[in-house]
């Protein structure tokens, strides 16, 4: 809400207060690339043949008028009984968590290793340690990041998740396909606040990155 | 260096150990020679040579000499490996291949002999990476049999020259033409592509000539594609010296300097085309 300058929402109903859209990405992005400039920027959803997203970009203009923008991006609306589909994943119980390296290190690495293996292994303990690694018949590559630091999370019951008695030095792993995490790391244009990932061991590698007033979760299941 | 990510002590000390401060000093100049996915490397006291082949008629050397490294131990006469060029790039260049100022990644190679990978470890800002690469058999290389007191015709130019000329090559011919001679046009590239026929003279007395020494006319052709690669080398290079002799084998040698000034070179040699020779006759 604090995101926004004016926010107005009505959805289907008061306990379910929540619109699901479905769009072609590649629509909006087009659209906010001629925002870039923009002295105003409006999105309204309509319904004047079919479901839109009205986007309004207000650019500067030499004359008194201003000159509007205008873009009508097609939308799916998603009827409520295919809302489950679409819940956001709990944040898993993982076994570890730890805050990511400098972004630009670990995109550097990751892209080489890209050229040099279709999978990727990444370990981490709740020591600060992460390891990157890959193997393959032709080479083996590992890259030692330290003293990372581990986020504190309290479970349930106040304790932090360390307190469970988890070995500090043991390493939570998992294999995941490594164009995914390139692609993860190419779209971050923008330092964030706070970059962490959670581990469950042999399933899922949990990504957080935390702008001021966004956040973006990736969730990577781990391969065989 | 973290003691987990240094390889099991052995009684032995590796075959072949260096370090470098800077791994930009060896890769940019690997990269100048990198058109073939293998090469073989060949170390003695004196530093390290990698050689590529391609086609059994042009041959890439990179000299990298002892003095370049902050150490170099070479425990046996020499050391021959054959490696895949393109992994091995990859690994020197894992923290990113262009140069943020002030940064630089930190390089120790060793080698404990025939039949085992190829130990890098790289380090920048703190982060270590660690790379085994598996060497292979290595195999015959090809002697061009070039000799100094042959050469026919000899020309040293400043880099600078060639550069534009070479980056701009009619890559629809299949040949490219050297004319060398004591007289007009004394150095002439031409190239005979879809459009036309293209040539490129250099007077002997141009600022860019910094020595001349042709005896004979001489017209060879060469195939294109396998003095393309070469480019690389040349957009590294300050000078360049461009040799034949009497079969019309080409010697390119490139004068690079690095970062910290010091002086490498790289050569590239490249028999004549032997159809384009034929189809003359």
């Amino acid at each position: 809400g604090n995101f926004f300058d004016e926010f107005q929402l009505e959805g289907v109903a008061a306990e379910h207060n929540e619109i699901y859209l479905e769009l072609v990405p590649e629509n909006l992005s087009r659209a906010l690339k001629t925002a870039q400039t923009a002295k105003t920027f409006k999105i309204k959803l309509t319904n004047k043949h079919c479901p839109c997203l009205r986007v309004a970009v207000e650019l500067p203009s030499l004359s008194s008028s201003s000159r509007i923008v205008t873009h009508d991006i097609p939308v799916g609306v998603i009827p409520r009984r295919l809302w489950n589909d679409f819940r956001e994943p709990s944040v898993p119980d993982f076994d570890v968590s730890i805050y990511l390296p400098a972004l630009k290190t670990m995109k550097s690495v990751v892209e080489r290793m890209k050229n040099l293996s279709n999978f990727i292994v990444i370990e981490a303990n709740l020591s600060g340690e992460m390891n990157l690694k890959i193997e393959t018949d032709l080479v083996c590559v590992t890259t030692h990041f330290k003293d990372l630091g581990n986020p504190p999370w309290a479970s349930e019951d106040g304790c932090q998740s360390s307190a469970r008695g988890r070995d500090l030095e043991s390493m939570a792993e998992a294999r995941i396909d490594i164009k995914k995490l390139q692609q993860l790391l190419a779209g971050q244009q923008v330092n964030p606040t706070k970059a962490l990932c959670n581990i469950v061991s042999q399933r899922v590698v949990h990504f957080v990155l935390l702008h001021e007033d966004v956040s973006l979760q990736y969730f990577i299941p781990a391969l065989a | 260096m973290p003691l987990s990510a240094q390889p099991p002590a052995s009684a032995e000390p590796p075959v072949l150990s260096a370090s470098l401060d800077n791994a930009r000093h060896l890769s940019s100049l690997l990269r100048a020679v990198h058109f073939q996915d293998h090469a073989t490397c060949f170390a003695t006291a004196n530093g390290l040579r990698v050689t590529v082949e391609a086609a059994k008629c042009v041959q890439a050397n990179a000299f990298i000499q002892a003095e370049i490294f902050q150490e170099f131990a070479v425990q046996e006469e020499s050391v021959t490996f054959r490696i895949n060029l393109s992994v091995l790039l990859d690994c020197l260049t894992i923290f990113g291949a262009s140069s943020s100022p002030g940064t630089s990644t930190a390089l120790r190679m060793c080698y404990q002999g025939y039949g085992y990978p190829l130990m890098l470890f790289l380090e920048e800002g703190g982060v270590v990476t660690v790379c085994k690469i598996n060497t292979q058999e290595p195999e015959e290389l090809l002697d061009f049999d070039f000799c100094s007191t042959k050469v026919v015709n000899k020309i040293i130019l400043q880099s600078e020259g060639l550069r534009e000329a070479f980056a701009e090559l009619d890559m629809t011919s299949e040949v490219l033409q050297i004319t060398m001679s004591p007289d007009k046009p004394y150095f002439r590239l031409s190239t005979f592509g879809n459009a036309g026929s293209a040539h490129l003279d250099y007077p002997r007395d141009s600022d860019l000539m910094e020595a001349f020494h042709c005896n004979q006319t001489q017209t060879n052709r060469y195939k294109i594609s396998l003095l393309k690669p070469s480019t690389k080398a040349l957009a590294l290079s300050c000078k360049v010296s461009i040799r034949t002799d009497a079969r019309g084998f080409l010697s390119l040698q490139y004068m690079i300097r690095n970062e910290d000034g010091q002086v490498c070179f790289v050569e590239y040699y490249c028999c004549p085309d032997e159809e384009a020779a034929e189809a003359e006759l």
